[in-house]
């Protein structure tokens, strides 16, 4: 394994992500990162040069909708997905800038 | 105290919520004001597996914006993702455009009290808002509409390029007064269609290197900008003359307090990983599209102003003012379209309406009466069918209720008389009756002939032609 992932690194990923992992749960996410890593200089060992960088896998583009307003009023079927509802809306944590 | 000039450096990031039906990414409405949630779908939800779909109006609008602002059109577009958690985002992610933006290195002039300045425009990208956070002061929790997630806007970043409130101010305008012209957006910086955020630093006047930025949030009017501007330049000022540090960050300017205080610092800056979205395919743009959308490109306010001047001989002021906004120059060029009478319906539009407006509190493009009763007004008026008190009073009628001026003269009797005979029974009363007044015109009070025409015009209930009232007073004298 030439990639080693740092303690730092994975507690910084860890609050980007929000996920709070136990030490045993870092050990094996350092390793799988350092895996991830180490594919990826795997992949930087072919020549790339001239090759246009890919933005997707499909070669299509160019797929548009046209402005018209198809749905309606579906929050009834919509809010059954929130864990708590009030005055019609999702209920989260108290969030203030 | 302050011994050192210092000169500000302003660069600003303007989102505008674009006047499209439906939202960016799902056919969702775009109307403001529903009750919470009754504009949603799993796409503006974030549910796992709903997949976006482009609105092709979007990419119309943005390259619209752009090329009116000079700006080069990129040919193959993609869209990003920018990943954050706020419950206002419900996919932790925002769709944006990071590494090839629709729009890129354009330019607006401003008028300036040193004349014209070019500022840069770095790029326009398009992405989607996020919903709305509402704070619930009884129960200790949050809640979230998303009415307004996935709504389309547009980021348009300028070059630090400005240097005082007064050029921030006249850039927004300007950018402002393009994009009504275009139909692109409503651009209400108090409705929040049109928000600005303002990244300054200051250095020492005379030099060239950038000092320390932040970026100022929460700014809701002109009045509110240019206040935050000030103040902001003053604290980094006073920080810098005390030998402290200016932080990178940003702060969230209070107007009512005329305050603003810092919302996140470095320690916790933002890392957004941003990555090609996958959900989206490219979107590439030809000549003949950009020629297509500019072609649709309707007349803008400079080529609009200089066309007032040069086709209907308006004056500077009053086509600066009519120009001025988009619902006014409509009905200008409605109401003289029908009339062939541009001065007087110019005036109609800088006196009385804008009186109007200002007594009810309302913006031009409040206004809600016709510009075929307004050109019904002009003529009655120029014919002499009424006189100017009595238009007035009906332009008010029109002003309101867009009342049928022809119709409402007619009904309500208000036609000038302009019958001689019964005009001389009259005035011949009235002469009978003042005697004292007689003398005194008689005896070269020239004033006293004002006194004989107001009680003429009250005897014919205002209705009488003046012109006429004064010539046969004369000759009855």
């Amino acid at each position: 394994m030439a990639n080693i992932i740092s303690d730092e690194t994975i507690e910084y990923v860890g609050i980007l992500a929000k996920l709070e992992l136990s030490e045993e749960e870092k050990i094996r996410a350092k390793k799988d990162m350092g895996d991830m890593l180490d594919y990826i200089d795997k992949l930087n060992e072919l020549d790339t040069a001239g090759v246009e960088p890919m933005s997707h896998v499909f070669p299509v583009n160019n797929v548009f909708r046209e402005d018209i307003v198809v749905n309606g009023d579906d929050s009834e079927q919509m809010l059954k997905n929130a864990p708590e509802v009030k005055d019609k809306s999702y209920v989260v944590p108290r969030t203030v800038d | 105290m302050m011994s050192k000039q210092y000169e500000m450096v302003i660069g600003l990031e303007v989102h505008v919520e674009l006047a499209t039906k439906t939202k960016i990414f799902c056919s969702c409405s775009t109307a403001f004001g529903g009750a919470p949630n009754t504009h949603t779908c799993p796409v503006c939800t974030g549910m796992p597996g709903s997949l976006p779909v482009l609105n092709k109006q979007v990419v119309e609008y943005a390259m619209a914006v752009g090329l009116a602002t000079n700006c080069e059109i990129t040919r193959c577009n993609k869209f990003d993702r920018k990943n954050y958690f706020y419950p206002d985002n419900p996919q932790n992610y925002q769709i944006s455009q990071l590494y090839l933006p629709i729009c890129r290195n354009g330019s607006v002039e401003i008028q300036t009290e040193n004349g014209t300045k070019s500022i840069g425009i770095h790029e326009i990208h398009m992405e989607e808002d996020a919903g709305k956070l509402i704070h619930d002061e009884w129960g200790d929790c949050s809640l979230v509409d998303f009415n307004r997630s996935g709504v389309p806007l547009i980021e348009i970043v300028s070059e630090p390029d400005m240097r005082s409130a007064e050029e921030v101010i006249a850039y927004l305008d300007k950018l402002r007064m393009t994009i009504q012209y275009l139909g692109a957006s409503d651009c209400k910086l108090q409705e929040g269609s049109m928000r600005a955020d303002v990244n300054i630093s200051v250095r020492e006047a005379g030099t060239t290197k950038l000092g320390t930025r932040t970026e100022m949030k929460n700014l809701n009017s002109f009045r509110a900008i240019a206040r935050a501007i000030e103040n902001e330049k003053n604290r980094q000022i006073d920080l810098i003359e005390s030998g402290e540090k200016v932080i990178q960050e940003t702060r969230r300017w209070d107007d009512t307090k005329e305050y603003s205080y810092a919302m996140r610092s470095k320690e916790d800056a933002q890392d957004y990983r941003y990555f090609p979205e996958p959900d989206l395919v490219p979107v590439v743009i030809n000549d003949e599209w950009i020629a297509e959308v500019k072609s649709r490109q309707p007349e803008l306010r400079e080529a609009k102003l200089a066309r007032y001047k040069e086709e209907y001989g308006l004056p500077d002021y009053d086509a600066d003012i009519i120009t001025g906004s988009k619902r006014m120059a409509d009905i200008f060029e409605a109401a003289t379209a029908i009339c062939g009478k541009p001065k007087k319906v110019s005036n109609w539009l800088m006196v009385e309406t804008m009186r109007l407006l200002k007594e009810h509190a309302m913006e031009p493009e409040d206004i809600t009466f016709s510009p075929k009763n307004l050109a019904k007004l002009v003529e009655l008026a120029d014919a002499g069918t009424i006189n100017s008190t009595v238009a007035k009073e009906v332009f008010e009628k029109i002003f309101d209720e867009d009342i049928d001026p022809d119709e409402y003269v007619q009904e309500n009797g208000l036609k000038t008389v302009n019958d001689e005979g019964e005009l001389r029974t009259v005035i011949g009363q009235v002469v009978k009756d003042n005697p004292q007044s007689v003398e005194d015109y008689h005896n070269g009070k020239e004033k006293a002939i004002g006194f004989l025409v107001g009680q003429t015009m009250k005897a014919m209930k205002g209705k009488a032609n003046p012109a006429m009232v004064n010539q046969i007073l004369k000759e009855l004298l």
